[in-house]
């Protein structure tokens, strides 16, 4: 298993599907070396001076964005954001040509998120820049699925064998799908928690060696077991509307309220990627107890962010960090 | 390999030495296939003939193919394909009669556009080409298009094709009226609550990728609705590329039963699974998508059985840079005619499904019949047939490489396959107008 530094050799950070074991640990590494500068009073590093980010986001965010715009000005990067609807994307001006436009201006990476899945390999193919996938439709949100395993890392030092559940709408979540390839395959009992026609029964096909997810349609029977519960975003559009019947069936169901939170283990940890539905899919008392690490996940997201921009611009790994 | 000018006068050809397959007269043997004056001919009748003969010793001598499934783009969409250059790149695989689909734009859904069409045909067209008229106004699935004008002004079957009639009623009536004037339709099976936002097969890969599932089920809620209304209506039906174990049986029952309903198959769900679109190419994005192996097998075993009487190519160009986008934005479909005859022999003979009378006779006489075009002298080399000739070098090995494509478009997902077997020869009207 290759662990020195000069083993990185990836030019995009696509999908968590594609890594390999021993590059995961590299990014939580670096990004624990980056946590300890995000603690000093000045929290800023030479890095990547010099070197152009831009935050190219499609579809819109308010935190993603934000914390790869911090992430990159920490590091010290001359970091622009674009947004669909102030971008040429309104004049009809297709995403290859936008892409090589920003790389005609010189620049290093691209941060890119999008509606359409595949769309940051799209432009990985495209492009000599670097792409960092931040979300791509329902395929995969690689920094969230890094920086939830980053915050379950800092409450349980080995996850293999951890339950952990997660819950809601699986079907379309990219959040989903980062998570279960990366706790697959650094080996945690993964349980997947949501209604039938939000979980098909496809999802048991998902397995990584032998490590397989197991999947539930009932909450009440994972809680008690469960040492992390995951909560999704659940959301009720129109072309949802066919899938559930409303959210206060969702919240009956698949909620997490507090009567639901006292049967959890008193350690449980309680995580959600944001923007939570207070009262829908997470009672409001409970996003807040002390069980629950949803800021703390914010938090980690900015260290997770700076390792992945750092050793796509050919950071040295966590040793590379310290100065 | 070029496509040839005509000689202004039509030759005397004597194509001698090769395996002559023609299923319409049950002919499988070495032999020799005469051509005089733009028909097939018995050489006894015409003694003092002086033939150029052409030797065809290796090769497999087939009537011309027939590909009842193709996408020409015109009138309304020169940049993807013309009648001219579709008809060359159906020339260089070996076709030489095709149907147009009519979803141009404007669609072919009134006697104008057919004969504007018609003239484009005689004046640019190098192959025989038949349009086809649509069921309903502009393909909305509303109004019924004039059907019979349709048919007087010479389109072969009515269709829809790249749309589907939702409403059962207006479906029941369309078939109902083009039974009066013995026109197949042919109809593209999808139900569009079922693909909302669908561009893929629904399934592990588009759980995997993130894509919107297209399920199997939307195409055979459609399939075994037309088996009941063909039933009802005793109409001739095609059901257009089929693509999964359900149409197959759902075509296959209604066959036993009697019914006059037809299945089509595409090269590319014959040899490809939705495995393929792994990388996100949107050269593997069509309409209806590409499946799992089950429904490939199912496919395979359709064509074998009989079940799917017509093989087809569905070629359906689109520009670069209409391809070259996000996967959910490209739009559906591939360009086939000129590898479909070798996909074919890869999907099919290589592995033993059928053998090479059984695939002439799926890519002659068979959707020739469904369509009416055996009754225009197409689809056999008996005497008196039209003088449409293909011939296949069986075991020539090639590398297929899109920008030697006769069409205008590059949409294909086969670009730089090994591929063995190829026409080398196709005659039309008499005339060898494409040359390996």
């Amino acid at each position: 298993m290759p662990s020195t530094a000069s083993a990185w050799k990836r030019k995009d950070l696509l999908a968590l599907r594609d890594l390999e074991v021993w590059e995961i640990e590299h990014i939580l590494a670096t990004a624990t070396a980056f946590k300890e500068i995000l603690s000093r009073p000045i929290k800023k590093v030479p890095s990547l001076r010099g070197k152009t980010v831009i935050n190219l986001f499609v579809e819109p965010s308010t935190r993603t964005r934000a914390s790869f715009e911090l992430a990159a000005s920490r590091l010290s990067a001359d970091v622009l954001s674009l947004d669909s609807d102030r971008s040429s994307f309104t004049k009809g001006e297709t995403l290859k040509d936008t892409a090589l436009n920003l790389q005609a201006m010189g620049t290093n990476l691209v941060i890119l998120r999008h509606a359409a899945a595949g769309a940051a390999q799209f432009l990985a193919e495209r492009l000599e820049a670097g792409v960092i996938n931040a979300g791509d439709g329902a395929h995969e949100h690689p920094t969230q699925g890094l920086l939830d395993l980053f915050t379950i890392r800092q409450h349980f030092a080995d996850v293999r064998g951890l339950k952990i559940a997660i819950i809601g709408d699986i079907l379309f979540s990219r959040v989903a799908r980062s998570n279960i390839w990366a706790l697959l395959k650094l080996g945690a009992e993964v349980t997947l928690v949501g209604p039938s026609t939000l979980l098909p029964t496809v999802f048991n096909q998902f397995e990584v060696d032998g490590n397989r997810v197991k999947l539930s349609h009932s909450i009440d029977d994972v809680l008690e077991e469960s040492r992390v519960l995951m909560l999704l975003r659940i959301q009720h559009e129109r072309q949802q509307k066919t899938l559930f019947p409303s959210l206060g069936e969702y919240t009956a169901l698949f909620g997490l309220t507090a009567d639901r939170f006292k049967r959890c283990r008193p350690d449980v940890v309680i995580m959600h990627p944001g923007p939570i539905n207070r009262g829908v899919e997470i009672d409001s008392g409970v996003a807040d107890c002390a069980n629950s690490v949803i800021l703390e996940q914010v938090t980690n997201g900015m260290a997770v962010r700076m390792a992945i921009l750092y050793l796509l611009s050919g950071g040295q790994g966590p040793q590379g960090v310290a100065a | 390999m070029s496509i040839q000018e005509r000689a202004p006068h039509i030759p005397a050809l004597r194509l001698t030495g090769g395996r002559v397959i023609d299923p319409a007269s049950k002919r499988d043997a070495v032999g020799d296939v005469h051509l005089l004056g733009g028909k097939v001919v018995d050489p006894a009748l015409h003694p003092g003939t002086e033939w150029t003969t052409i030797d065809c010793a290796g090769k497999i001598v087939s009537p011309g193919l027939v590909d009842v499934h193709v996408h020409l783009r015109e009138p309304g969409g020169s940049a993807k394909e013309t009648i001219g250059h579709g008809s060359r790149a159906a020339a260089a695989g070996g076709f030489t009669s095709i149907v147009a689909m009519p979803n141009t734009r404007p669609a072919v859904d009134s006697i104008d556009t057919v004969a504007w069409m018609r003239r484009k045909i005689e004046s640019e067209a190098v192959v025989n080409v038949f349009p086809t008229g649509c069921l309903s106004v502009e393909m909305q699935g509303e109004v019924l298009a004039p059907i019979g004008s349709l048919k007087k002004a010479g389109v072969v079957a009515v269709t829809d094709d790249g749309h589907c009639i939702q409403n059962n009623e207006l479906m029941r009536r369309a078939m109902e009226y083009a039974r009066m004037f013995d026109l197949p339709v042919l109809d593209h099976c999808q139900d569009y609550a079922l693909t909302a936002g669908a561009v893929m097969n629904e399934g592990y890969w588009s759980t995997v990728l993130g894509l919107r599932g297209w399920p199997a089920i939307a195409e055979e809620v459609i399939v075994g609705r037309n088996a009941m209304l063909s039933e009802l209506t005793r109409t001739t039906v095609l059901c257009q590329h089929l693509s999964s174990v359900g149409s197959v049986r759902i075509l296959r029952e209604a066959r036993q039963r009697g019914i006059p309903i037809h299945g089509e198959a595409m090269p590319h769900h014959l040899l490809l699974t939705d495995e393929t679109l792994q990388g996100y190419d949107t050269n593997y994005k069509m309409n209806p998508p590409l499946r799992t192996e089950a429904d490939r097998q199912a496919l395979l075993e359709g064509v074998a059985d009989g079940t799917i009487e017509v093989l087809a190519s569905d070629h359906a160009p689109h520009t670069r840079h209409e391809k070259e986008v996000e996967f959910d934005r490209a739009p559906f479909g591939i360009i086939g005619l000129e590898t479909e005859l070798s996909v074919f022999i890869k999907a099919l003979i290589e592995p033993r499904v059928i053998d090479w009378p059984t695939l002439i006779s799926r890519l002659t006489i068979e959707p020739a019949r469904i369509l009416r075009l055996d009754k225009l002298g197409k689809g056999t080399l008996a005497p008196g047939a039209d003088a449409d000739v293909t011939v296949i070098d069986p075991s020539l090995e090639w590398v297929v490489d899109v920008e030697q494509f006769e069409s205008r478009s590059r949409n294909c997902p086969f670009d730089k396959m090994p591929l063995r077997g190829r026409a080398v020869l196709t005659i039309v009207d008499g005339h060898p107008i494409w040359k390996l």
